[in-house]
């Protein structure tokens, strides 16, 4: 026990501030975003992220918006492992004709105002692996899409500018 | 001498036909008459070989039918056993009774080629969900893969398991964490699975078939995000086999870049999933800490190659990105400081009881299952497959600096755990050798165009294990084919052996150790 202490202590809160390119931004969207939140989701924002058919880089940057470095709870974002619990659904894609029932579903098990947020160049336009007999193209060609975030993967940076931007249109 | 050879040899005869278009010369690839196919496996079997992979290739543009492939691996060896079906009656002897892996391997070739296993167990599709139409076989040459597939009516035969106490427990696709999508169904007495049935495909999006639209040179970019998570391994492998095809000779330096790349990669993945691991058992300490060390390699990767998981970098004739001596000096101390960490936290992981109550003689699958069902990369090493394509198929630099493979036998969670942590040290070891003595030059050579009908293989390890391409050219020079096998395609038949009689909280504990991909799986 006296070593987790230790290291837990030595290591101390590694949390960064993000990019400046980005802080700007992200300071003129907390404002908003900080009411938005407070009156529509009391607080905090809560997401369910859907894999319609991404290659898994996508999902190892998002989880890489949980570890402590971009500890993405500090604004008051956090995963729920269900849609009933969920205000966004963070889509990675291309959608796959094997997933599309699956993410019509999850949509529709989802209260609203359900924000939708289109994840990486698959998610947003189908990427390199385009329409085809097995991939349906992006998000939107199935459900409604709030925002969009290209990259491939986009760096957790992007993902939380993106979520935080998503949050500040509606 | 080839042990291969010589188990095959008595069964072929005098009238033996070996293939001189399979690449590179070290593959031996032999073709035989249908009701050999099975002769030949039960000969490789008795050598102790495994299968490595099965797959069919539509060769009607060469004016033949459905070419069957089964490769068999023995140590170092590679052999490559074709039959031929005819296009009006596509259908060869399943192998399933002499492989386990052939099992899905067959299924899939019936379900996207349409070429039946005669006498496989288990006539229900693969991949193919019910809801496509009955002849539609994506990887024939006369399927429009461009066209949008109807939806039809249709029911999947899910295994059932009858008797007093027991119940069902369907978990999937949606799964609750940030995860790929599958569906798992248990079955199930008071907390023991007494059975579980995988169902996947959910993330087929056609890759196989899309890189027969593609150039030879996009198919590395592709190949990169067959499963993202291995993107450098994975394009390598493609990078490999089409190189033995074209005789491309990579620059040295290029070479030694590509497995500084693969030893990144596989640092940073065992980092995250030492920690998930951790983390399923409610020990979320080491997930943090560790994916805090996982970060240091992705910014180093950011910043040295402008890539986080390094997509892209790894092409054709070798390396897009270089680096300098600088670069060299940040790795070597950065990589200095993250095992220091690494090393405590280690000595964290051992110490704590809680956690050793839930990962030993948990899931364990045992050396005999291993052996019988031809699991590759970190499972094998666990339950005692001494299996490793950079020792015993090294390409430079591995043949130089060596590789120490840790294989233990105990074959749990704990042993799957350990192997990762013996790994990562040692990749941290290879970093600096490669780093140390990098040879100077060209980063790229011209990787060249392979010459029509001929079939490149490569087998490579990546941070989950073995995985294997086999390409082939069509008639007029461009892609016919290009088999990928990751090494999730074995996998995942282990852990629904080692999560028999393991009490079903203990699943995702099970699930997170083995942590196959599922997109590289469904392709």
């Amino acid at each position: 026990m006296i070593r987790i202490l230790r290291q837990i202590f030595r290591t101390g809160i590694v949390t960064e501030p993000l990019p400046l390119e980005a802080e700007a931004e992200i300071k003129e969207a907390g404002a908003k975003l900080k009411d938005a939140i407070r009156k529509r989701f009391s607080k905090s924002l809560t997401i369910r992220h859907v894999d319609a058919g991404s290659c898994n880089g996508c999902e190892l940057e998002i989880h890489a918006i949980n570890n402590p470095i971009y500890n993405c709870e500090r604004f008051g974002i956090h995963f729920t492992a269900s849609p009933r619990f969920a205000d966004m659904l963070l889509v990675t894609g291309p959608v796959s004709r094997n997933m599309e029932i699956a993410l019509r579903r999850t949509y529709d098990a989802t209260p609203p105002p359900k924000l939708v947020v289109a994840v990486g160049d698959c998610g947003c336009s189908g990427g390199i692996f385009g329409e085809s007999y097995a991939s349906m193209g992006g998000v939107d060609k199935i459900i409604t899409v709030d925002a969009y975030i290209h990259g491939c993967p986009p760096t957790p940076a992007a993902l939380l500018h993106g979520i935080l931007r998503a949050v500040g249109n509606r | 001498m080839s042990v291969l050879k010589d188990a095959i040899t008595p069964v072929l005869g005098a009238g033996a036909v070996y293939d001189e278009r399979q690449y590179p010369s070290s593959i031996i690839s032999c073709t035989v008459p249908k009701e050999k196919f099975v002769e030949t496996a039960k000969a490789m079997k008795k050598v102790h070989a495994l299968l490595a992979a099965e797959w069919a290739s539509d060769e009607t543009p060469f004016g033949r039918g459905f070419g069957i492939y089964a490769c068999y691996r023995w140590g170092s060896e590679y052999l490559i056993v074709k039959t031929e079906a005819p296009a009006e009656d596509p259908a060869f002897p399943t192998l399933t009774k002499k492989f386990l892996p052939a099992y899905r391997f067959e299924r899939q070739i019936k379900s996207l080629m349409g070429v039946t296993p005669a006498g496989h167990p288990d006539s229900r599709p693969w991949i193919k969900f019910e809801d496509w139409p009955e002849e539609a076989w994506p990887l024939r040459k006369s399927f429009d893969a461009s066209k949008a597939m109807p939806r039809v009516t249709g029911k999947y035969n899910w295994i059932r398991a009858e008797g007093e106490g027991v119940y069902e427990i369907p978990v999937g696709p949606v799964h609750a964490g940030i995860i790929e999508p599958g569906h798992f169904r248990f079955q199930a007495v008071g907390e023991d699975i007494i059975n579980l049935e995988e169902r996947l495909g959910y993330v087929h999006k056609g890759i196989e078939k899309k890189f027969e639209s593609l150039s030879w040179q996009e198919g590395s970019r592709l190949a990169g995000r067959v499963s993202g998570d291995t993107t450098a391994a994975h394009s390598l492998a493609y990078c490999i086999a089409l190189e033995s095809m074209t005789g491309c000779s990579v620059p040295e330096r290029a070479q030694w870049l590509r497995a500084l790349f693969l030893e990144m990669e596989r640092i940073a993945n065992h980092l995250g999933d030492i920690g998930a691991v951790c983390n399923d058992a409610a020990f979320a300490f080491m997930l943090y800490q560790l994916s805090r060390l996982r970060e240091i390699i992705l910014r180093i990767n950011h910043k040295l190659f402008g890539h986080r998981l390094m997509m892209d970098r790894v092409i054709p004739g070798g390396v897009s990105v270089d680096i300098d001596a600088q670069g060299v000096e940040m790795i070597l101390s950065e990589l200095k400081g993250l095992l220091k960490e690494f090393n405590k936290l280690v000595v964290i992981y051992d110490e704590n009881s809680s956690l050793e109550d839930r990962v030993k003689d948990t899931g364990i699958l045992t050396p005999d299952k291993a052996r019988e069902l031809c699991v590759v990369g970190i499972v094998a090493r666990a339950s005692g497959l001494n299996l490793d394509c950079r020792a015993q198929n090294p390409f430079p630099p591995y043949d130089r600096i060596g590789v120490t493979v840790p294989v233990l036998i105990s074959g749990d969670v704990h042993a799957r755990v350990w192997v990762r942590i013996e790994e990562i040290r040692e990749s941290v070891r290879i970093i600096h050798e490669i780093l140390k003595s990098l040879p100077s030059g060209a980063i790229s050579a011209d990787a060249g165009i392979p010459l029509p009908d001929t079939s490149g293989f490569s087998a490579v390890e990546g941070w989950r294990g073995e995985i294997v391409y086999w390409l082939q050219s069509g008639p007029t020079g461009g892609v016919n084919r290009c088999m990928v096998r990751d090494p999730s395609g074995v996998n995942w038949l282990g852990l629904e052996q080692a999560v028999l009689g393991n009490i079903v909280p203990d699943f995702p504990l099970c699930n997170k150790s083995f942590n196959q991909s599922y997109s590289g799986h469904d392709l």
